[in-house]
């Protein structure tokens, strides 16, 4: 086949790097050869837009064993414990096939973590769906779900934590982010890096198939109206079989069997065996003949390209291959011996003893295209509304009207599809600041969250990229758990427009601001440009997955209010910033001006503060405020407890949807005992932070003096609706 | 009490139900779906999860496995079954207990915390319990919708076959309680020489109040009774 420009575009490739691929090779690639180069020259691989900008977020610290740049990242929890993490996209192929696309997004992600050594203990997902009113919003929605479910339930790993968002900005383009939680040995952890000349690259899994060819193209390209024909390109998940994989590969792991095992996830074959011979400056040679296809007259082509799940690379130690052979034998699997580390520094590809392919690894990983993409700085604009002129609405309504709204409503119809106790150590499931996970057998546990503000980050990209890390790191704070560190999901629309590309530069700087100062440190991330259709690109929407320690677990903290006549203390200063919240978005439908800033002195101070009180077994219950202001805080405590709350009037704020729904930062809602309170006040007092003692719990209403009051168990039904009667 | 777990490829409960016996100070054994002896087993315990995928039908090619031809011979035996789950769903695949689990109504995973009532203290897997007390247990399925004909459903009434039944906080039975379309709100039933017992929620997800709660327990002790 003639290689034409048009070939060259239809593998996402540009003429100029076309160009610089017959330099680099001195002569024109072979069609397998230009189908590998697209797929790891792809956004989806290469992160040739994002890199230069990736490499300024921190990512060391002192627990941080395995920082960004492996399968997964991994942390020192202490003792001979490690946890491993990442959160990964899979936003493309969840729009054209809803259900395939969100199960084998959980599936690749499980593979990353298990792929190091790690058994999965959580898996958490962030979903972001268009207008409930879009015509494609209910099945995505429906079929998402399912899938999530359908493959974390299978395998048998919790679904602990997670957010569901609708916006209309998402309508042709939602995003589908899954993030994965492992518990290892410290020093059992397995890399991708090949070591040794000569040694066995074996083939375990699944079989390959012709689904998902092309498929990291397809996510780093833009949708537009002939999407849908781009469904063959979608993978199609084996949960059963993954379950196989994992426990034969754990199994594997005991011993010291395995160099280096790198899972096939995006470009598959190409990416597993370039990536680690690339690490280990060493070449692979592949003998094509003997991967085990699915299908008949699979060629050398399809084969390189394919995006069959469930599948492994691994190279093994000499005199290891019987040993590892009997393992996969047992659990059923694939295990075929496809080629060897060569010193060649390049790929080989044989097939009927004939070379199809040959191109130098580097030429391939260290010489993929990096590009300075230009950018522009967001344009910040004033919010053209005047508060005090809204159309005046009472508290209650307001409080209904959110409570009953998609964003806002409780989301058990989702979590109740999941499996969230399987494994037996889920402490705190959904529907909490963060999950809590029992390290197996140990007396100490992790707590989990994953949170973006879509809705900030537009208005203001830095402001919103520092205050996503600073809730996420409250979210933890507020179970206990001392925040250790995070994985990014970095979904962008087209870095081919300079204002995305600005919108992408601008949240890095606030993450990276922010991650210093709290010193939460950058383990793992993805990044999915080209959300978009038709040059429409999405609200910037980096997705923040946090993990944090509790050394010494003994009860999970949760936000329900516990007992009666305890008293209800703010922390942090409420200014009553009303810009870009969820009372102007959900009831004025007005979204402009800026979000709330972000205080990181205070921010810390804040935190650590609580932390402090909570280890001192000090408080009851812990929540922070956060979308939808104090009101919405405090009416969570109130549902799914008996106890309500009796709220002073404030003292200073006097206009009370400033006070009540405004959304300054930083806040947290403390329920102390009135034994405690004294001694609270004190170290709060110590610490030089504010808090305002706002009223006190109380049974079975929520009560804002003289202006609402309303019994918890009417609040809980209001809250409970909206996906019932979606 | 010496106790075998059953271990399918896809089996997940498998650790679980492991942990919660060695607890329970059972002298558990876990035993692999390619063997075809079992050991010495007072209790053997098919636990739950997705056997061989479960793409077929719930627990169709497990009710085919090499080893389940030693369960029901241990089952004839008088040894005491426990299939929770998708060992439930086995059981009734290999005709050990009568009747179906069908796609739950809603046509949706179902994962929560479900309260149900004890229906026969007077067995082996009961007896620590008392009659009508209300346990709360989690149940995680897509097939828990128990389903059988109408001469079964009157046997197990009239011999006091009933394990388990979906209840609300109260101990009420009725539709709004019941929450996968279950007949007669079935949680979980017993063959007639009462040996086997198949439900659908996991008593091994409640042993341990930092966990959950401990309901479950004495699902363990009334067989070390």
């Amino acid at each position: 086949m003639k290689i034409t420009d048009q070939v060259v575009e239809n593998h996402g490739l540009k003429i100029e790097e076309y160009t610089n691929i017959k330099k680099i090779l001195k002569r024109e690639p072979n069609l397998l050869e230009l189908g590998i180069f697209s797929a790891m020259w792809n956004e989806h691989c290469s992160y040739k837009s994002s890199r230069k900008h990736l490499k300024n977020l921190p990512t060391k610290g002192k627990h941080v064993i395995q920082g960004p740049g492996e399968n997964a990242g991994v942390i020192d929890i202490g003792d001979d414990d490690a946890i491993v993490f990442k959160i990964e996209s899979h936003n493309h192929p969840s729009y054209i096939e809803p259900y395939q696309g969100a199960a084998t997004g959980v599936g690749g992600i499980l593979r990353d973590v298990f792929t190091m050594g790690a058994r999965p203990i959580a898996l958490l997902n962030s979903i972001h769906f268009g207008s409930p009113d879009h015509f494609k919003t209910k099945s995505l929605l429906h079929g998402v779900v399912s899938g999530i479910g359908g493959y974390g339930n299978c395998i048998g790993i919790p679904t602990v934590a997670g957010e569901t968002k609708f916006n209309s900005t998402y309508n042709e383009n939602i995003l589908v982010n899954a993030m994965a939680v492992g518990h290892a040995k410290k020093d059992k952890i397995f890399y991708s890096k090949a070591k040794g000349l000569n040694k066995s690259v074996v083939y375990v899994g699944s079989k390959t198939g012709r689904d998902g060819i092309h498929g990291a193209s397809m996510a780093s390209a833009e949708f537009d109206e002939n999407s849908e024909e781009k469904k063959p390109t979608v993978q199609v998940g084996d949960p059963f079989t993954e379950k196989l994989l994992m426990e034969a590969c754990l199994e594997l792991m005991k011993d010291n069997s395995i160099i280096s095992i790198q899972d096939m996830g995006a470009a598959g074959l190409t990416s597993s065996s370039v990536e680690m011979a690339s690490k280990g400056e060493l070449g692979i040679e592949i003998n094509l003949d003997k991967v085990p296809c699915r299908e008949e007259n699979m060629t050398p082509y399809e084969m390189m390209l394919s995006e069959s799940q469930e599948r492994m690379l691994i190279i093994l130690e000499d005199g290891k291959e019987k040993h590892a052979k009997e393992i996969f034998k047992k659990w059923d699997l694939d295990f075929v011996i496809i080629g060897k580390t060569t010193n060649t520094n390049k790929l080989v590809l044989k097939y009927d003893n004939i070379i199809k392919g040959e191109i130098p690894i580097n030429a391939l990983a260290s010489k993929a295209p990096i590009y300075d993409r230009k950018w522009i700085k967001k344009k910040l604009t004033k919010s053209k509304v005047d508060i005090k002129k809204l159309k005046k609405i009472k508290i209650e309504e307001a409080l209904i009207k959110i409570l009953s709204s998609a964003n806002h409503s409780n989301k058990t119809w989702i979590t109740s599809q999941y499996d969230q106790m399987v494994m037996c150590d889920t402490a705190q499931k959904s529907g909490s600041d963060a999950a809590i996970i029992r390290i197996h057998g140990k007396e100490k546990a992790i707590a989990v969250s994953v949170d973006s503000s879509a809705n900030y980050c537009k208005a203001h990209p830095k402001s919103g990229g520092k205050q996503i890390v600073c809730e996420n790191w409250r979210n933890l704070i507020s179970v206990g758990a001392r925040p250790i560190a995070i994985t990014n999901c970095l979904n962008f629309g087209n870095p081919e427009n300079p204002e995305v590309m600005g919108e992408f530069a601008e949240c890095l700087l606030g993450i990276k601001e922010s991650c210093e100062f709290l010193n939460y440190p950058v383990v793992s991330g993805n990044v999915s440009f080209y959300n978009g259709t038709n040059r429409k690109n999405i609200y910037p929407t980096p997705v923040i997955g946090g993990v944090g320690l509790i050394s010494k677990f003994k009860k999970p903290i949760s936000h329900q209010f516990k007992k009666n006549d305890s008293n209800i203390l703010l922390i942090g200063k409420t200014f009553g910033h009303l810009e870009r919240s969820t009372l102007l978005e959900e009831i004025y439908l007005i979204s402009d001006g800026q979000p709330p800033e972000i205080n990181l002195v205070n921010e810390k101070n804040n935190g650590e503060s609580i932390l402090g009180i909570i280890k001192d077994n000090l408080v009851n219950s812990v929540h922070d405020v956060s979308n939808g202001g104090l009101i919405i805080a405090l009416a969570e405590m109130c549902m799914g407890s008996i106890y309500g709350a009796k709220i002073n009037k404030p003292k200073k704020l006097t206009n009370l949807l400033k006070y009540f729904f405004g959304e300054d930062q930083g806040r947290y809602i403390l329920e102390i005992d009135k034994g405690n309170l004294e001694k609270v006040e004190k170290i709060l007092k110590n610490n030089n932070i504010f808090y305002e003692n706002i009223g006190s719990t109380q049974k079975d209403y929520f009560e804002i003096q003289g202006e609402l009051k309303i019994n918890i168990k009417e609040l809980y039904k209001i809250n409970n609706q909206w996906y019932n009667n979606y | 009490m010496n106790s075998s777990v059953i271990v399918f490829p896809g089996s997940n409960c498998d650790r679980d139900i492991a942990v919660a016996l060695e607890k329970m100070q059972f002298k558990n054994q876990m035993v692999w779906h390619k063997e075809t002896k079992l050991p010495k087993s007072d209790l053997i315990v098919v636990p739950g999860g997705f056997s061989y995928g479960d793409y077929l039908r719930s627990g169709a090619i497990a009710g085919k496995s090499l080893i389940i031809n030693e369960v029901i011979k241990s089952a004839n035996e008088g040894c005491l079954v426990l299939g929770i789950c998708n060992g439930f769903q086995i059981l009734t695949e290999t005709g050990m207990l009568k009747g179906v689990l069908l796609r739950n109504k809603n046509l949706k995973f179902i994962n929560k915390d479900v309260n149900i009532k004890v229906i026969n203290n007077d067995t082996k897997f009961s007896n620590k319990y008392k009659n009508n007390q209300v346990l709360k247990i989690n149940i995680a399925h897509n097939e828990g919708n128990y389903f059988t004909n109408p001469n079964h459903l009157k046997e197990l009434n009239d011999e006091n076959l009933i394990a388990f039944k979906y209840c609300d906080n109260n101990g009420i039975i009725n539709k709004s309680s019941n929450p996968n379309g279950s007949l007669e709100n079935i949680a979980g039933i017993f063959n007639s020489k009462k040996n086997i017992l198949g439900m659908m929620p996991h008593p091994e997800r409640m042993v341990d109040n930092l966990i959950s709660n401990t309901d479950g327990v004495n699902l363990f002790s009334s067989l070390l009774n």
